[in-house]
């Protein structure tokens, strides 16, 4: 018995009886449709994710003081003075696998244009800050190096502070806004980054040198947080190395002592908050995988009921010259033929659902071939493990009986 | 017609054959021994629980003998394993059954096709090409196309005896063919088989209608496992004629 005519029985055997294929394939289409759209989707929000902290810079490493015990009381690391200027200096001079360097002090109160005032933060960096975050000038320009050094009071402007400190669309370049009771000029405005993937609105802020807001805000030599980037992402933990080292030695620590600053990089968020999204991935393909599986049960049944029903063509198909290996083979095919017709079926509904998900719930989804590839390998293995046992049953019907089975 | 000289088709050898019913066994053939040649239409007659079924099984190669020797064709069925039983089925036999087992909304060239598809040697072509001529051969050249349950018992019947004989068997194997058929069509289907036997075709059917018996070449007796009774007919009736005399009825 060649394949290409058990193929034939099998096709003819499944179009004598549409209605009830149908229904057992919609087992396995609603299955495989589910892992398809539930992955798309999950893989839709990490990847979101992943991009907006990127946006952010992904090779972005931050510095912050910190970690040190002194007598048994852990201090707060904004009570902390250990980074200092020539720490900023060392890392920008010494270093092979970090590009951009920038000190950062920040203070929060309120911003004031005439009538119009709103509450932000200030932040004072140097031109390297820009690089680091992304933040492009929108209109204007940058401050200066010339303006680092005489810590003169001007600033960029955040697209936020903009719409809340001048309500009626002025061009805010050139005009004096005060941050608590210092006059700053704006030089420029920043282009809008929207909100982060943790809510945050990345365009509430000011940015001015680090030095006016060290000496005319907050009146301190030291540094709140020391923010680089990696050359690339991959070289982020060599960075980090070689910026833990200068640290230590600058601040004299003994080999025994702990780290009186913590460093922390833009990748490990992005693995903490990715993880998240992985564990949802999981969960959410785990639920479709049991409806993949109940479909497959549903096959069975099916399958098992056909056995009984057509147990006097089954002997019949005997008593003419079929091998226990052609039933077999037979009844194989059509469960497979069943399983991987609906799971085309369902890769297509799949793929049409998660694009809907998108356009009509705007929804970020991303389909990974291997999700629809995998998920139609199940499929056919589906229907190999639960044809098997009715296909099995078939074979071992005794022709004699079969044939005069009512 | 001397058949002396003809080749034997089926010869059994003291064929015994025994179930396990519980503790009890049952003889359902209790040493049968006759020898079948080419060409001859036998009728084997029996009342339920003679054995007929019994030996029908095992003529049909469905069933092995409890103990003696059966060839078939020359060949020893009695060491062959279920697949070469089937393979043998398949190229030696041809069924004929009482309720025609045709397959359900299909086509009566795709059933007269069927013991073909079991033949890997033969191709689609020539597949087509020998259903087509047996069913021309039954008389049903114009309704090729017809399914299974658009056509009537005779119909069916003889759509049956086009698949058995497609594969061009040894013997033809009828168990009742015409036990669910009217007396008309019964005799249509007597007149194809006398037909069949005029063409040289070896067949054997099994039926408890002794007047089956009148229109075929021999016929054997089982009684309780036993053969009771083998002789030729020496006057066989003509179904044809049979039909013809039968009274016209308003079915049409």
């Amino acid at each position: 018995m060649n394949f290409a005519n058990l193929f034939k029985i099998a096709v003819k055997a499944l179009s004598n009886n549409k209605l009830r294929g149908f229904l057992t394939m919609l087992g396995i289409i609603i299955g495989v449709a589910s892992v398809i759209t539930m992955l798309a989707i999950g893989q839709g929000s990490k990847r979101s994710i992943q991009a907006e902290i990127s946006e952010m810079g992904s090779n972005m490493i931050m510095i912050h003081p910190g970690g040190d015990r002194r007598g048994g009381v852990q201090l707060s690391a904004d009570d902390m003075e250990s980074l200092k200027l020539e720490d900023l200096e060392d890392i920008q001079t010494k270093t092979r696998y970090v590009t951009y360097v920038s000190p950062s002090v920040n203070s929060a109160g309120q911003a004031v244009n005439g009538a119009n005032n709103t509450p932000t933060t200030v932040y004072g960096v140097n031109l390297d800050y820009l690089e680091i975050r992304r933040y492009r000038v929108d209109d204007g320009d940058t401050f200066t190096e010339q303006d680092i050094k005489t810590a003169a009071k001007v600033c960029l402007v955040g697209k936020t502070v903009v719409d809340e400190l001048f309500p009626d669309g002025e061009n805010p370049v050139g005009r004096v806004i005060r941050f608590g009771t210092i006059p700053f000029r704006i030089v420029g405005v920043l282009e809008s980054k929207g909100y982060n993937s943790m809510g945050m609105d990345q365009d509430d802020l000011i940015i001015a040198p680090y030095t006016t807001v060290q000496k005319r805000i907050l009146a301190i030599t030291h540094l709140q947080e020391i923010i680089c980037s990696a050359l690339t992402e991959a070289y982020t933990d060599q960075a980090i190395d070689e910026i833990s080292e200068i640290l230590r030695e600058n601040h004299r620590l003994k080999p025994s002592d702990e780290d009186d600053f913590s460093i922390r990089s833009q990748q490990e968020m992005a693995s903490m908050l990715t993880s998240t999204t992985d564990m949802m991935t999981v969960l959410l393909a785990a639920v479709a995988g049991i409806s993949l599986l109940v479909g497959g049960i549903g096959i069975m049944n099916i399958m098992y009921v056909s056995v009984t029903e057509r147990t006097r063509e089954i002997g019949l198909r005997m008593s003419i010259g079929a091998k226990g290996i052609d039933t077999l083979a037979q009844f194989l095919i059509e469960s497979i033929l069943i399983s991987v017709t609906g799971g085309l079926i369902g890769v297509i509904v799949g793929v049409g659902a998660a694009i809907a998900v998108n356009l009509l719930a705007a929804f970020p989804i991303y389909i990974q071939p291997w999700s629809v590839f995998l998920s139609f390998a199940v499929c056919t293995l589906t229907g190999v493990f639960f044809g098997w046992y009715p296909a099995q049953k078939a074979a071992m019907l005794d022709p004699i009986e079969a044939i005069r089975y009512e | 017609m001397e058949e002396m000289e003809k080749k034997e088709v089926i010869r059994l050898e003291n064929i015994r054959r025994n179930f396990q019913v519980g503790d009890e066994t049952v003889h359902a053939l209790r040493g049968i021994s006759f020898t079948i040649r080419e060409g001859e239409f036998v009728t084997i007659m029996g009342t339920s629980g003679s054995g007929k079924s019994t030996l029908l099984n095992t003529l049909g190669c469905l069933d092995t003998p409890t103990s003696g020797e059966y060839y078939l064709d020359g060949v020893s069925v009695r060491t062959m394993d279920k697949n070469q039983r089937a393979t043998l089925r398949n190229r030696k036999i041809g069924f004929v059954f009482q309720n025609y087992n045709l397959l359900p909304k299909t086509t009566a060239i795709e059933n007269v096709e069927l013991p073909l598809m079991y033949n890997p040697q033969c191709k689609a072509a020539e597949r087509r090409q020998r259903a087509i001529a047996a069913l021309e051969a039954v008389g049903l050249g114009d309704r090729l196309m017809h399914k299974s349950n658009q056509m009537s018992g005779g119909q069916m019947q003889r759509v049956a005896i086009a698949r058995a004989l497609v594969n061009n068997p040894a013997v033809i194997l009828a168990d009742e063919a015409t036990g669910n058929l009217d007396t008309r069509t019964s005799f249509e289907v007597l007149v194809l088989f006398q037909q069949l036997h005029a063409e040289g075709r070896t067949i054997i059917f099994v039926t408890h209608n002794p007047e089956i018996a009148q229109y075929s070449s021999r016929n054997i007796t089982l009684r309780d496992g036993h053969i009771t009774g083998d002789t030729p007919n020496e006057h066989i009736l003509n179904a044809a004629e049979a039909l013809a005399r039968l009274p016209r009825q308003e079915d049409y």
